[in-house]
Formats: C-alpha cells, structure tokens, sequence
C-alpha cells in the first residue's frame, strides 16, 4: 500500500532535471581541506587528502596547494569569496543591431561580479546625490526579479543614458548566473555607450553566443538544445575568426600589435635578466620606463580617438574652400541634391557661408560652402573671405576644390599652404581631400599636376558637380578618413573593434599597475607581471602563448647561455 | 646494463632484463638513461658511441622500447674542454666569488654545513679566438654542415657566438672548478664542435690559459630520448603501468631539472608499489610542476631547461616559500619525519607571530622615523606600526634591527620572509587571486577514453594534437600547441553534453527498470489497491 507513494517520490526523483556535479575539482576541495588541517592545531590526520578515493594505483591525485604562509596570514577571506567565482563577468549588447532603430535595446552582464559591476555604471533614480567616495563603497543590493529605474554613468560620471535595470540572481536567470539587463534607448550610440561603460566597469565582452554557452554549461538547457548550442557557437567562433581576421588591417589592431611587440621586447629585455643577469649588460632602466610611459601614452590616445559615439552624435563639419568659381556651390547643390547656393558664372558669388546637411553612412554632416579665397578689395567680399578661413579652421574636414579646367594655379597652392598651416585643436592638421571639378569641361588630362599635387591631400577624388558624378567617392573617401568605414551598422568590424577597444582598456591597467610598481620601486620581476598582464591583453584574439615567444627572443637577442 | 623491460599480463612492468641474461623483479621500475641510451659523442667529424667521456654508451634498450610500442626521438647537447687548474696564471683574472651570504636547497639547518668557497675566474675570449674559430668554421658541424640539428639554444658554441653576435668583439668566459680535490677547470661558455687538435690552441688563446694543458676535449653527445607525452604528470608511463621516466630520457637537460623529476617519479615508483595512487604536482604549485606540465604537454624541440620565465606564477613561486608550499605534501606523503616537521612548523609560527608583532609595535617619530624617512623618501605618521614602515620603498628588515625593533628569535631567513609577505602582500595576494580564478577552470579533469577524432567541432589539428598527447586537465589541453581556445569552449560543450547523454540514458534505464518493477509489483498488488480505491 505504501508502495505507491514511494514509487512516485522515487520517479520524480529521477524525472527532476539533474543539475552537473559542481564543476568544483578534486583537488581544490584537497587545498580547501588543506588550510583548514593548517589552522592552529595541525591535526595528526595527515594522510587524510591523500586517502585513496577507492581507486586503483593508476589513478593519481592532483596535487595543488596553497602557500600555508599566505593562508595563514589572514588573507583567507579574501581568497576563498574570490573562490567561489568560477568565472568571470560578461556583457553584450543583446538586442539586435544593424537595423532601423528599436525603441528599446538590451544590454546584458552575466556571471558572478554582474551585480557589482551594475552597481558601478547604474545609479538608481530618486536617490539623492551621494559623494563620489561613498558611491563606489556603496554597493547597489537589488531584489531579484524587480525592475529599477536610473541612469547609467560613465567612469567619469556622466550620464550616458536612461535606463530600466533588471536584476536577476542566481540561478533564477538565464545563464544560472547573476544576470543584470540594462533596457536602454534603442539607438545604436546609446547601447554602445552603456556596453562600454560596462567593459570600462571591469566587465568582458562576451564571446558569440556565450550567454548560451553559459546556459548549457551551467546545466540550464536540456540535452535535444545542446546539440544546437554546440553548433551555434562552433559556427559563431568560426564567424569570430573570419571577423577577427578581416579586422587585422582597421581598427586599432596595428597599433595593438605594435604594443604587444613592444612589450614582448620589455619582457625580453628584463627577463633575461632574472636567469641570465651575470652575463649580461646592466638594464638601461632610464630607457625601459620612457618606453613604458610612451606606450601608456599611446593607448590612452588611442582610447581617447576611439570615441566614435562621439561623432555619430555631433556630426562632421566638412568645409568646401577653393578659389573663386572652381565650383564649391555646385558641389554642395550636388551633394545635398537642392538648390542651396546660389550658383553663377560669376567669380564671387558667394559671399556669406551657406549650410546644407546630408547623411554619409548615418552620420549627420554639415557641408559649409564658402566663399572663393582670394585677396579683394571688395569690403563684403573680404569679409566673406574671412570667414571662409574662420570655417575652415574649425571644420573636421577640408574639401579643396580647384577646377579642372584651369589645372593648379599659383593661387592653388597659396591656399594649401594656408591650409596646411592651419592646426587643429589638438595640434594636428586637419584632413584635406582634392577635389578636382569641372571634370566634363577638363580639356586636356590633368593626370601629371593631380599626381604630383595629391600628396599633399589625404585623398583625391574628381568630381563633375553638375551631373553629381564623384559625390559618391567623396562620400567613401570621408569615410575612410576619419575611420568610420571601419564601423558599418552592426558589422563584424565593429564587433573587432569593441574587443580591441576591451583590450586596449585592460592593457592601460595594466600599464597603470606598472607604473606604480615602478614608482614604488618595486624589484623588476614585478614589473614583468604587469607587462605580462598587458601583453596578454593585446594577444587575447589569437590567445598566443607569450612564454615561449619571450625565451626564443632572449635567446636571438642577447648572447647568453652556457 | 639492462636491454630490456619484463612485461607481466596486463601491461605492467615486472623487472628488467640485463645484457649479460639476469632478470631482475621490481612493482615499479624507472628508466633513467641519462645520455647513455643508444649514446654518440663527438669530437670534431670524429664520433664513437658513448654516454660520457671514457664511460660506454646502452644498446638494445631503444630498440626494445621500440618495440612495445613507445616513440624515440634523438637529442643533441655538449659540454666544454676541461682544463688542468695548475697549468692556469690566474694573477691576471677577475675573481668571481661566491655569495657572501650562503644559501641552500635544503631547509634542513642540519645539512647547512658551510665550508670554504672555492673562487671562479672570468676570462675573456681575444681577437685571436674569434680569428681562429672563423678560419676553421668549416671544420665545426653546424657551419661544415654534416650536422644538422642544432644544440639547445641556451648553449650556444662559441662558435655560434661569434657567428651570430658577429660585432661583439669579446665574450666572457667563466672557468669553474670542478671539484675541491681535483685538478679540473670547467671552461664555461666555451662548448665548440671543433676537431681535438685545434681546441688546445684555441683554449690558449684565452688570457691567463696561455700555457694551459687540457684535461678533455669538448664534445657533442647524441642520444635517444623518448618524447615526454608518453608519460602522464606523475612520470609513469601512458603504455605500461609501473614502469617511471625520469630525466634526460624525457628530454630534459641540467642538475636541477633531473633532481626535480627524480623526486617525482621516486615518489610515485614508491607509492605505485604500495598499491596507493600516484601524486601529479599542479604546474601552479611549483617549478617542478610546471617543468613536467611542459615536458608532457608541449612538443620541445631541444633539450628542455628550466628557466624563470617558464613560469606563469613566478611571484608565488619563490625559493623562500619553497618550503610552506610543498613540506606539507612531503609530510603528506611521508617524506618529511616529525622532527622535520616540527622545525617547519615552529618556523611557520614565528614567522606568522612576527608578522603579527609588526602589525602591533607602532613607533611615533625618533631615530627609526628618521631613518626611514630619509631612506625612503617618505614621510613617518605618527605612531606607525612597523608593519607600514616595512612597506615603504627601501626599507627591510635590517633597519629594524638596527634600531632594536627587529625580533632576535628569527633566522635571516626567516626575516627576509617576513620582509617578502609584508612589501609585497598586494602584489602575492593580487596573483593569489588570479590563480585561484583560473585554477578552478584549468584543473577539470579531462576523461581518459575520450576520443578526439570523433569531435568534429575541434580543429583538425586540435583532434590530431589532442589525441597524442591527451592531457590529463582542460587546462593542460588549453596548453598543447595547436590548441586554440575556440577549441577548448568546443570541448567542453561536448564534455557537458556527453554527460547529460549519460545521465538520460541512466535515467531512461532507471525508468525503464522501474516502470517494469512496478508493472509486476501493480499486477500482483491490483487487487489490493482496487479495494482500497473502491
């Protein structure tokens, strides 16, 4: 009679979905065993870790313990929460990207630190304004499964945007994991902003189709969609490859590889030292530190160029400078396909500088037709010549109209030299393309000044303004020139980027770290974990082993060895 | 000599066979062959089979080891002339000393009996060594071309120096005794593949060598190893169980790395022979770990040596913790006695005390203050423990002792341990951390019956690689060359989804078992649970 309840409880025992044994390893359980048969009174139990699990002799033990000075020296704490995260955080951007705008794009963090790293970017609503200080000491402690509302700020403190936080904990989630949804603005700027923000806040970008990956592993999935996980990521590693592979030439990944170079030669210089320092000449510390502090340099500026969030919000300012009649106004009527500017055979027309907008790849560009430069009496010419020049010094980029028909006169190249002089704010010259006109009219080839002309210019493009012929290459050549071809909508490129973005983050901790060491003059083995640490970070794509690279360039370089 | 290796039913190792017909019976039997297996020395084009100079070489034991199926591979490696000590005018060189401060491999202060140090010289090679060596190129292997491989990279020839470090104009060489009671001079730095006649005049090209008789000549020594993958980490072979590599026959070469796999695979023959499982030191945990995780798991191409950058962990791995990471793994295995034992612990706990005793003792300004202020170059709050004073740049431990705030109950060693945990806590701690992060991915034990070549998500040579080696852990599969990440995320999705195959198919059986159990127990039972239900 008692039969049948027993039976039933025995089939649901069977029936409830079976979580994986903990991922927890033998032999960390021994270690663990191990500190506390270290604590004060060490007991006589000493074969007790080793005890034979019912094995045979073949099967071996994995021996891996923890220093018992360090154990002991009160860290524990410290060590064992950090134990228990198996993982480490990811984020991505979770809705679809590409397409028309949604109202609504999600940003997901994943795994243990999930909730502290929200806490960093997520401020709740209604809270008043707290200090700096205690902000960061504050930590954010939502209840699972209810929404809050707020803002996400940078690591400078502005806001990026508002969103809806979603926390679910553990193993309530997706992935079995903390999980944090941020629900931002749809727009691409938006959830890009607060991804960064994310990856900036100690979060990894997640690998395609980790978030599932994480499912599967963490037992959530059952057995029939696994088949499908397996397939899905191997498909999208392989997509990860090719994309990883189309990026090598854009994006930062020159200068990422030029730094990982740089560093392996550090660690050349320095390790070799560690075995070799009798052999060898004394490290030219002087040297090593100006390379460090350059390179710290690079990556913050590369950090600082990456923000193109930053241009897909203002927009660009092109300016269309040139001689009188070459052509300006034309363009720009071409261009923003209007009637803008007053277009007249006569040389001067344009005396005030007139805007058009036009859209290049979703990006908002201001074209600013300007009056022709040259030297005039005319007193309302002069001052539309004056702010040409204004115009021109505070564009993003140049277009130089000269005509066709006229080739390159002196005039010509007095207004390069004018342009050329010019500097940005930051120092740098402002990216100039040629644009040579009046194409169809051209009545002999202009092939020999243009080539010798355009090495001046970042690019050359030849247009006719009156069929719109050229606008289409000026349009790509923009692009290419400020680096946005390098972002198409959602691509893959982007995606490179983002990792290298990621990369470029951790490697400028890394140098931070580096430079404390070496300012609290640490012994130099320090300052090889670091560089380490950063070498690791700009080889993360292709997960290169750095060992065997840093011997086999001591071995090259130096003359050691016995 | 032995030629061959006695086999039982089972795969397992019985004894060994020697060459003269005598079969000797061991549970566990280690090879270590040293240079000697299938042994050739070199001398110029000049070779004669040998394991060292003057000492005969193995045969008929690679062939047998063949045989049972096992891979064989040759290294090359060589070593200097020899030189008479009393034939050497030492008035014009450089003394190298020893340590002032003397430390050893034990931490055992009854082995620490310290003796007088015997000086090393440095000498240099002159304009002449390097005319000679250029003019003879063609007489050396590697630039003559009638031997291809090439020596371990950490040991060039010199000529190999001179050849490719073609603008420095000098080397240095190092002349080393050998001994305190023999006559030879080790020539550090001067290992060549010249012909015997020429290595004397060129020896005497060295300054303070001018007059110089030589004891023996340099020479290359070829010999057969067995490429290390075919053993797992604890040293015992994948093929035949009870039967330990150990040493060169791994492909190994120096004092330190033979040392290190002998106290392993001593370890494991012992245990292996008691019935008890064998122990595999993680790469994490020491030098010696991380020697035998590369030597199974990487493809070497030369003899392999340890160097310090081998390591991933090296702040954690110090010779100063040498002791609290693996004493108590010594005790464990019943290497360390009780008195060993207590020594190691009554060190642990008056370091652990003094630690504590710095985080007390606070000082408000005086000499110390001072001192430290102007060593460092940072100011002194008011009362400072000396726990902070030590963590200053510049400040050790001495200072405290010469200020009478040192602890007079600890060895310098012990101090300078102390000195380590307290300056570079966040540094050890930081590591500490990251180790442990990535131990608890990297040790997930691999099954041994997988099989590789039936995963097609893996990269061809990921499958191919996989399969020879078969590391024992996820995180030695990550460290097999060819191996790329997106390999390892493959695997361990197939890993998870073989055991969830695993556990339906129990659960299936589970039910099927049960429904049958219950179908009979239901019929047998109906008329009951009818009544009852009525």
């Amino acid at each position: 009679m008692a039969l049948l309840p027993s039976l039933r409880s025995a089939i649901t025992y069977f029936y409830r979905p079976m979580k994986p044994p903990p991922a927890v390893i033998s032999s960390l359980l021994l270690s663990k065993r191990l500190s506390f048969f270290s604590s004060p009174s060490p007991t006589p139990k000493t074969f007790q870790t080793l005890r034979p699990l019912a094995t045979t002799s073949q099967e071996s033990i994995l021996v891996f313990k923890n220093d018992e000075r360090l154990v002991g020296s009160g860290s524990v704490n410290g060590i064992e929460q950090i134990q228990s995260q198996s993982s480490s955080t990811i984020a991505a951007i979770v809705t679809s990207l590409g397409g028309p705008p949604a109202a609504v794009g999600i940003v997901r963090l994943s795994g243990p630190a999930a909730v502290e790293i929200a806490g960093r970017v997520f401020r709740p609503a209604g809270k008043k304004k707290r200090k700096k200080k205690r902000i960061s000491s504050d930590s954010w402690r939502p209840t699972s499964h209810v929404v809050e509302y707020g803002v996400v700020l940078d690591s400078q403190g502005n806001v990026v945007d508002e969103v809806l936080a979603v926390p679910m904990l553990a193993p309530r989630s997706y992935t079995r994991e903390d999980v944090v949804e941020l629900q931002c603005h749809g727009s691409e700027v938006c959830l890009r902003r607060v991804l960064r923000a994310c990856l900036e806040a100690g979060a990894r970008l997640a690998e395609p189709g980790e978030f599932t990956l994480r499912a599967f592993l963490n037992g959530r999935l059952d057995l029939s969609q696994a088949e499908n996980v397996r397939n899905l990521v191997s498909a999208k590693s392989i997509a990860a490859a090719d994309a990883a592979l189309a990026g090598i030439q854009g994006g930062f990944s020159s200068l990422v590889k030029s730094l990982r170079a740089q560093c392996i030669e550090l660690l050349t210089e320095i390790e070799a030292r560690l075995d070799f320092d009798d052999e060898m000449p004394p490290l030219d510390l002087n040297l090593i530190m100006e390379k460090i502090h350059s390179m710290f340099k690079d990556v913050e500026n590369a950090l600082e160029t990456a923000n193109y969030d930053k241009l897909l919000q203002s927009g660009l300012q092109i300016a269309i400078v040139g001689r009188p009649n070459v052509g300006k106004s034309s363009l720009l009527n071409a261009w923003s396909k209007s009637e803008r500017a007053i277009v007249t055979d006569v040389a001067g027309t344009t005396r005030d500088v007139v805007e058009a907008s036009v859209t290049v790849s979703g990006v908002p560009v201001t074209l600013l037709d300007t009056a022709g430069i040259r030297e005039t009496d005319n007193i309302v010419e002069k001052i539309g010549v004056e702010r040409s020049q204004a115009v021109a010094r505070g564009a993003d980029v140049i277009i130089m109209t000269v005509s066709a028909v006229d080739g390159w006169t002196a005039e010509d190249a007095k207004l390069l030299d004018w342009i050329q002089s010019i500097k940005s704010s930051n120092g740098s010259s402002i990216p100039t393309i040629l644009v040579i006109n009046k194409m169809d009219c051209a009545s002999s080839t202009c092939d020999e000044w243009v080539e010798r002309e355009a090495e001046s210019f970042s690019k050359h493009i030849f247009t006719c303004a009156i069929t719109g012929e050229g606008v289409k290459d000026l349009e790509t050549a923009i692009l290419e020139i400020v680096g946005l071809n390098l972002i198409p909508a959602g691509g893959r490129r982007w995606t490179v980027n983002q990792r290298q973005f990621e990369q470029l983050v951790q490697t400028k901790e890394a140098f931070q770290r580096l430079k404390s060491s070496i300012e609290e003059e640490m012994p130099l083995d320090f300052w090889t974990i670091d560089l380490r640490d950063a070498a690791l970070a700009l080889g993360q794509i292709s997960g290169e082993d750095i060992s065997e690279e840093v011997l086999s360039n001591i071995f090259g370089k130096f003359c050691i060895g016995k | 000599m032995v030629t061959d290796i006695l086999l039982g039913k089972n795969d397992n190792v019985e004894g060994v066979f020697t060459f003269f017909g005598m079969k000797f019976f061991a549970p566990s039997v280690i090879l270590t062959t040293g240079t000697f297996m299938s042994g050739k020395i070199w001398v110029g084009r000049t070779s004669m089979s040998a394991g060292r100079a003057g000492e005969s070489a193995s045969h008929g034991l690679t062939e047998n080891l063949q045989r049972l199926g096992f891979e064989t591979d040759r290294l090359k490696t060589g070593t200097p002339a020899r030189v008479d000590c009393r034939t050497v005018d030492f008035s014009g060189l450089e003394l190298q000393r020893g340590d002032e401060e003397v430390s050893w491999f034990s931490f055992d202060p009854d082995f620490h009996i310290e003796r007088e140090q015997m000086c090393c010289y440095l000498t240099r090679t002159t304009k002449i060594t390097h005319q000679l060596i250029k003019d003879n190129l063609n007489e050396t292997p590697t630039y003559g071309g009638w031997v291809e491989a090439k020596g371990p990279r950490y040991c060039p020839s010199i000529e190999d120096k001179i050849v490719r470090f073609e603008d420095k104009e000098s080397h240095q060489i190092f002349l080393e005794p050998e001994g305190r009671n023999v006559p030879e001079l080790y020539v550090q730095g001067f290992s060549t593949g010249l012909p015997e006649r020429l290595q004397l005049p060129l020896l005497r090209t060295l300054p303070g060598l001018e007059n110089c008789s030589m004891l023996r000549p340099a020479y290359a020594v070829e010999y057969d190893y067995l490429p290390a993958h075919q053993c797992s980490r604890s040293l015992m072979t994948k093929k035949i169980e009870g039967l330990f590599f150990s040493g060169q026959i791994n492909g190994t070469t120096g004092y330190e790395e033979a040392a290190a796999q002998g106290i392993i695979s001593g370890i494991n023959a012992a245990r292996h022979s008691d019935g008890k499982p064998l122990i595999v030191l993680e790469r994490e945990s020491s030098y010696i770990g991380t020697l035998i995780d590369d030597l199974v798991t990487k493809d070497l191409r030369e003899p392999y040596r340890m160097l310090t950058s081998r390591s991933e962990h090296r702040l954690l791995l110090r010779s100063d913790n040498a002791d609290s990471r693996l004493t108590p793994l010594g005790r464990e295995v019943g290497l360390i006695d009780d008195r060993r034992w207590k020594m190691y612990q009554d060190k642990q706990a008056r370091i652990e005390d003094e630690k504590e005793r710095l985080k007390t003792v606070r000082i408000s300004g005086g000499d110390l203050a001072a001192d430290v202020t102007q060593l460092s170059g940072q100011p002194v709050k008011d009362s400072s423990t000396l726990e902070t004073l030590l963590k200053k740049p510049h400040i050790q431990y001495k200072l405290l002792d010469k200020h009478g705030f040192g602890n007079n109950m600890l060895s310098r060693k012990e101090k300078e341990c102390v000195e380590i945990d307290i300056k570079y806590e966040g540094f050890i701690l930081r590591q500490q951390i990251q180790l442990q992060q990535m131990v608890h991915k990297q040790h997930r034990l691999l099954p041994k019956d997988l099989d590789y070549y039936s995963m097609t998500t893996l990269s061809l040579e990921a499958r191919e690689k996989l399969s020879k080696v078969r590391p024992q852990t996820i995180g030695q599969a990550s460290r097999v060359g060819g191996v790329s990440p997106a390999d390892i995320t493959a695997l361990l999705i197939i890993l998870e989804s073989n055991q969830r195959k695993a556990q339906e198919q129990r659960r299936q059986q589970m039910l099927a078992s049960l429904t049958v159990d219950s179908e009979t127990d239901s019929m047998s039972k109906a008329p009951l649970t009818g009544t009852i239900n009525s």
